[in-house]
């Protein structure tokens, strides 16, 4: 049985930039025990010999002539998408030091 | 009664003149308006629907061709990038996006002259089956207010229903297509994965993201994908489409070989919904086909995979949500760690959240293995169960869920309660098998939708065959 501690509940939240607040790791926690109780049950199943499958299509190395395509998609529409931008910029905050 | 003609009708009388695009938008916006109180649309995109229509009609004038789908209005799920209203997957974090590009689906709708008038509502980020996870309201069925239409395309569905329009643009990761269409009473068509371009539309899970139509007939689902499959450039997924197209579709029941999945009849599944999946199967079998009992010993463990393996993909694709490119941006945050988790946690809605822990769990170190990439394992399991299975029989047919539509609130405090609804619908689209469901009847009033699946790429003879179910189980 999995056991899901309120110290994973915060690994996870971290691991995820998730902030969350203690009413909600606990409602979490116990959602979250529930859910990964439910697909134990893989565990004991019998893939001797199988591959895992990434993708379904079957498709390998499509490729495609290495011109630029325009597409309609203007620098400024995406720009101005920005929560805070700086001439053709996008502004984020201080990253190091 | 519909108000709206079969989609290929509409196209050659406006293409004929006889009818104008400018109208039929002003029915589709006022029948919208008429029928908000159910809550399916989240906006609509009037202004720029009216300057399409009205560009079509004078192309009409001019004598120029409009396209096969001409003037027909749709309504494409809120998580389809279009121009002319937000795209907000129904999530606060994307409330007032607007999007730069349209959706690869849309631009080849458009193409053909097809006018985009609303955005339907959806759960968040397309998490959910019943849409009672949007962050903005929940749709009701049109069969009952007090019920849910299904989802995560319950908008979509219930639109197409309502008749808003003649159809509607659905995604379906897990039966977030079909699962509605039953609970509502339309035809929702899952095609193969690859076969409609996922460029433009917000992602979920990669690996089984579909795009998909809502209709009120087969043919009429078959031409809106015979418009928008094939290959894409912008989605390096996509797969040829069929030589013969997806239209034109003739055949009957004889000869077919069709296969009863057992597992999706046994336990867990209402009696009444049994006796219409039943009937109808008995239908088919006086129509000519044969019917035979197919056993997929795995399928009971695909809810499980799917739970495992498309929270990851989640997780994943969710990451992008960081405030700081477009989209929500927590204001309040004082430094860059800050702004990606607060942002998240105000921006996400619970059920995002859920999704996103799960998968990160299950991808994080110590437990990549015996988790993802066991159910990745199984799923291979499932694969070659369901190629067996099609080696054997044309068509497998069942329900596509295990009741009717349930009560808005039901299922709301237990989220794995909700996930097991699922249960019926999530094997195809692991395998990215084409599904289609079709109204079969109804129980209690509810409508119950017989789902049909074939092989990978078997698009056309799915729905060659679900036409002719169609006219049988009528």
């Amino acid at each position: 049985m999995t056991k899901l501690s309120r110290e994973d509940v915060l690994k996870l939240a971290r691991l995820a930039r998730l902030a969350l607040d203690d009413t909600e790791i606990e409602a979490f926690r116990k959602e979250l025990e529930s859910v990964l109780e439910y697909v134990e049950q893989l565990r004991d199943v019998d893939t001797t010999g199988l591959l895992p499958t990434t993708q379904v299509t079957g498709l390998k190395n499509v490729m495609r002539e290495d011109t630029v395509i325009d597409y309609g998609v203007s620098r400024d529409n995406l720009l101005r998408l920005a929560p805070a931008r700086e001439d053709d910029e996008v502004k984020v905050k201080r990253m190091i030091g | 009664m519909s108000q709206w003609l079969p989609i290929a009708d509409i196209a050659a009388k406006v293409q004929a003149g006889e009818l104008q695009a400018l109208e039929l938008v002003e029915q589709a916006l006022k029948t919208i308006a008429d029928k908000q109180d159910f809550q399916a649309i989240i906006a609509t995109t009037a202004e720029r629907a009216r300057e399409r229509a009205a560009s079509i009609d004078a192309a009409v004038k001019n004598g120029q061709p409009v396209g096969r789908l001409a003037g027909v209005p749709f309504i494409a799920k809120d998580n389809f990038l279009v121009f002319g209203a937000q795209t907000t997957a129904a999530s606060n974090i994307l409330k007032g996006f607007d999007a730069p590009y349209q959706s690869t689906a849309i631009e080849r709708l458009e193409a053909e002259g097809a006018i985009c008038v609303a955005k339907a509502n959806l759960d968040a980020f397309a998490h959910g089956g019943s849409t009672e996870n949007s962050d903005f309201f929940t749709t009701k069925n049109p069969h009952d207010p007090t019920r849910v239409p299904g989802g995560s395309s319950g908008g979509s569905a219930a639109a197409v229903v309502l008749d808003m329009a003649p159809f509607a643009l659905g995604t379906d990761t897990g039966g977030s297509i079909r699962q509605p269409a039953s609970f509502t009473g339309c035809v929702g068509f899952k095609p193969t994965y690859g076969l409609v371009s996922r460029s433009g539309v917000v992602a979920m899970a990669s690996s089984t993201d579909v795009i998909g139509p809502l209709a009120r007939t087969v043919d009429d689902a078959a031409l809106v994908l015979d418009v928008m499959a094939g290959r894409d450039q912008l989605d390096s997924t996509t797969i040829v489409r069929d030589e013969q197209g997806y239209v034109n579709l003739s055949g009957d029941l004889t000869g077919k070989t069709i296969g009863v999945i057992k597992e999706y009849m046994a336990e867990g599944i209402d009696d009444g919904v049994k006796v219409v999946i039943s009937d109808a199967i008995e239908k088919m079998r006086a129509a000519g086909a044969t019917i035979k009992e197919i056993s997929l010993p795995s399928l009971p463990l695909s809810l499980a995979v799917y739970y495992i393996v498309v929270p990851a993909e989640i997780s994943s694709n969710l990451s992008r949500y960081d405030g700081q490119r477009y989209a929500y941006s927590a204001p309040d945050a004082e430094n860059l760690e800050e702004s990606f988790s607060k942002t998240r946690a105000e921006g996400f809605g619970n059920e995002a959240k859920r999704r996103i822990m799960i998968g990160t769990y299950v991808l994080s170190s110590g437990y990549y293995d015996a988790y993802y990439r066991k159910a990745q394992t199984v799923r291979t399991k499932l694969i070659q169960e369901f190629a067996q299975a099609f080696a054997d029989v044309d068509f497998l047919v069942g329900p596509t869920a295990p009741t009717t539509a349930f009560k808005i609130g039901e299922n709301a405090s237990d989220p794995l309660q909700m996930y097991l609804a699922d249960t019926m619908t999530v094997g195809p689209s692991l395998v990215g098998i084409p599904s289609i469901v079709i109204p079969a009847g109804t129980s209690d009033n509810l409508p119950v939708g017989l789902q049909i699946m074939a092989a990978q790429r078997h698009d056309r003879p799915l729905l060659t065959l679900a036409k002719a179910t169609e006219e049988v189980i009528a």
